[in-house]
């Protein structure tokens, strides 16, 4: 009986604390966030010299993933070049939290850069502020942490770039006649295609493009097996299709599967956004003549310059900054610190087998 | 018996101080004030839930739904913070989410009589799949600075992180329990054989549903911690933390059947667990060899004890039957 009334007893005032505790406090309405970055207004000195011995690190979302893979590997040969101390850390599994006790370890080391691909763009921020107030440089690809928490993002490919590209594929491959096109997407409501193809549409209303008409936009939900069956339809609701453009790596995989095994094979083309390894076959015999991607090597290559850049003073992130990326040529700063890669990479016959992703 | 497992713990709390020793001498950049706020706030989510979990698993039992009670208070945190409630709110009512979480658990163990294990494995899966319910696949960042910097701060910005507060606090009182009042000896006696303390007066039901309740509270308090940590509310925080949580009680020398286990043990395997897994990572060891390491030496605490008792075992037998022989 008296540990009833004991329970009933704490019950109560945990209520009553919860109530008190109800009027005023800190909502998110009235919190005003001061966790902004710990960055310093240093001006850039376009002229300094690339340090050499930079130990620069990379971060990915996690360890043992093929794409990544091929992405640090452009950072590895970028710092050899800039005759730095290449080191690649990260945890076995992508969740938010995990790669936090790995930037710790990389402040504790005193690294010059590290080069991260947040698997949250938040729950990286405080340790990745830490870093910075410790004089290291921060540079995000792949997937961008908050931006007040990074000095520079590199971005793989813009929309416009991605969409401008899928037009002129399709127009090379139509022919000097031109002809009906379709394209082959994700789901109807991906958010990356939509726009891509927002942009294609804008690009084929354009003269250079008048040749071109697009008959269909056919939904293949990434799923390999639907995708197949879409291009098989495409075929005959459209039979004198030229190409089929699609702006997804299953999309183009399955239609190509298709096209390749039926009698369409050399009439149409298949082109779009695929990744070498599942396309090599199609490509050497001659289903697909060319597609695109952005090199992901390319990508851990830019971040290790814009590091060495950050770090060497030549840079400071701001807009309008720039600098020499080695075999890339060189670069701007765009708006909020972000550099993009530029224009994808087109894949063909000639260039297919110096590439493993 | 006893004095055996005195000396196990004894054990890992030198293996633990000679660790923090070699590696602060050979391994750069360990022995530092910063380092060390940053292996303080890596133990603190496994230490905190461990105290309950210690409490538990020498009653004879398990709770693996912790890290799912983390995750769910940690949506519902991020949740009511986008319905504008004040965080001095949310704080509590996440705790005693937590609690009733562990009500949950504790009805269905000791009011239906249903295995433990069994029960927290079903809302082990059960609470991480409500905290999708509530946040899905988004994340909620923007917690007040005041509030995220206080978890990650320290003490007037000098070398003692503020977390080690409640993390000393807690342990002194879970301590205390355990180690100084009858109901500390009653949690051995369950753990021993819940029957004869039955009989002899211990309300092992009531005892075990309380234990549950702390538990989730407990739980539903690093929710808190961890999504103030991270500046960040997402259903998927802390997946995985129980196996972490239970290893570290494990090797703090706490048998798995019940009865056995000290707390400065368990702390001493929290401790140890966590330099160890900072120190290789500064020394650039790979993930994966990192995860080999720590379950060697799990594998090892619960081997080498049992190995103790067979020998010392055999060895008594012998003596008796060479005295009997006499």
């Amino acid at each position: 009986m008296l540990r009833h009334r004991l329970a009933v007893t704490i019950s109560a005032a945990s209520i009553l604390t919860l109530a008190v505790a109800g009027c005023g406090g800190t909502t998110k309405k009235n919190s005003t966030d001061t966790g902004g970055g710990a960055q310093t207004a240093a001006s850039a000195n376009p002229n300094a010299q690339l340090k050499t011995g930079l130990k620069i690190a990379y971060l990915p979302k996690q360890l043992n993933n093929p794409y990544s893979d091929v992405e640090t590997s452009g950072g590895e040969a970028a710092v050899k070049e800039l005759q730095g101390e290449y080191k690649k850390v990260g945890p076995n599994d992508a969740s938010a939290s995990s790669q936090v006790s790995y930037i710790n370890t990389l402040i504790q080391q005193q690294q010059n850069v590290i080069v991260i691909a947040a698997n949250d763009p938040n729950a990286v921020c405080p340790s990745l502020n830490q870093a910075r107030a410790a004089k290291i440089k921060v540079v995000t690809f792949d997937s961008d942490a908050s931006k007040d928490c990074r000095d520079i993002f590199i971005n793989q490919a813009t929309t416009e770039g991605i969409g401008e590209s899928l037009a002129k594929m399709a127009l090379e491959q139509a022919g000097a006649s031109g002809g009906e096109i379709a394209v082959l997407s994700a789901t109807p409501n991906a958010t990356n295609q939509n726009s891509w193809i927002a942009v294609m549409k804008t690009e084929l209303a354009k003269p250079e493009y008048s040749k071109l008409k697009l008959v269909k936009v056919a939904y293949g939900n990434d799923d390999d097996q639907k995708s197949f069956q879409e291009a098989q339809g495409l075929m005959q609701s459209y039979p004198n299709l030229k190409v089929i453009v699609a702006p997804t790596t299953v999309g183009i995989a399955a239609a190509a599967r298709y096209i390749g095994s039926s009698s369409y094979k050399g009439k149409v083309a298949v082109t779009g956004l695929g990744l070498p390894n599942q396309m090599r076959q199609y490509v050497k015999d001659s289903t697909v003549k060319k597609f695109a991607l952005w090199n992901p090597a390319d990508i851990g290559y830019l971040a290790a310059y814009a590091g060495a850049a950050l770090s060497s003073g030549q840079i400071t992130g701001a807009e309008g900054d720039k600098f020499s990326a080695g075999k890339l040529g060189s670069y701007t700063v765009g708006k909020d610190g972000e550099i993009v890669l530029g224009p994808p990479t087109e894949f063909t016959a000639d260039n297919i087998d110096k590439f493993n992703f | 018996m006893y004095k055996k497992l005195a000396s196990w713990d004894s054990i890992i709390i030198l293996l633990t101080v000679l660790v923090l020793i070699v590696a602060s001498l050979v391994v750069d950049n360990f022995g530092t004030s910063r380092n060390f706020t940053f292996m303080v706030l890596d133990l603190m989510p496994i230490i905190l839930v461990a105290l309950p979990m210690t409490f538990i698993i020498i009653t004879g039992e398990i709770d693996l739904s912790v890290a799912s009670i983390l995750g769910l208070t940690s949506s519902l945190m991020g949740w009511f913070w986008n319905h504008d409630m004040s965080i001095q709110t949310i704080i509590p009512l996440c705790v005693l989410i937590g609690a009733v979480a562990g009500v949950l658990n504790g009805f269905l163990i000791t009011g239906l009589g249903l295995p433990s294990l069994a029960v927290t494995i079903g809302t082990l899966a059960l609470y991480r799949g409500l905290a999708l319910v509530v946040l899905g696949d988004s994340a909620v960042a923007d917690f007040p600075f005041n509030f995220t910097g206080w978890v990650t701060g320290t003490l007037g910005g000098g070398s003692i992180p503020n977390v080690l507060i409640p993390i000393i606090a807690l342990a002194v009182v879970f301590g205390v329990v355990l180690h100084a009042t009858p109901v500390g000896r009653s949690l051995y006696a369950i753990g021993a054989n819940d029957q004869a303390a039955h009989f002899s007066g211990i309300r092992v039901a009531r005892t075990k549903f309380w234990l549950y309740v702390v538990s989730g509270a407990v739980s539903g308090l690093v929710g808190v911690l961890w999504t103030l940590r991270y500046s960040s509310a997402r259903a998927d925080n802390g997946a995985g933390l129980e196996l972490a949580v239970v290893a570290a009680v494990l090797l703090g020398g706490v048998s798995i059947f019940g009865g056995k286990g000290s707390l400065p043990g368990v702390l001493a395997g929290v401790v140890l667990l966590t330099a160890l897994q900072n120190a290789l990572r500064l020394e650039d060891v790979s993930g994966q060899a990192l995860n080999i390491v720590t379950g060697a030496l799990l594998v090892l605490s619960v081997l080498l004890p049992n190995i103790v008792t067979t020998v010392r075992g055999n060895w008594q037998r012998r003596r008796l039957r060479q005295s009997a022989a006499q």
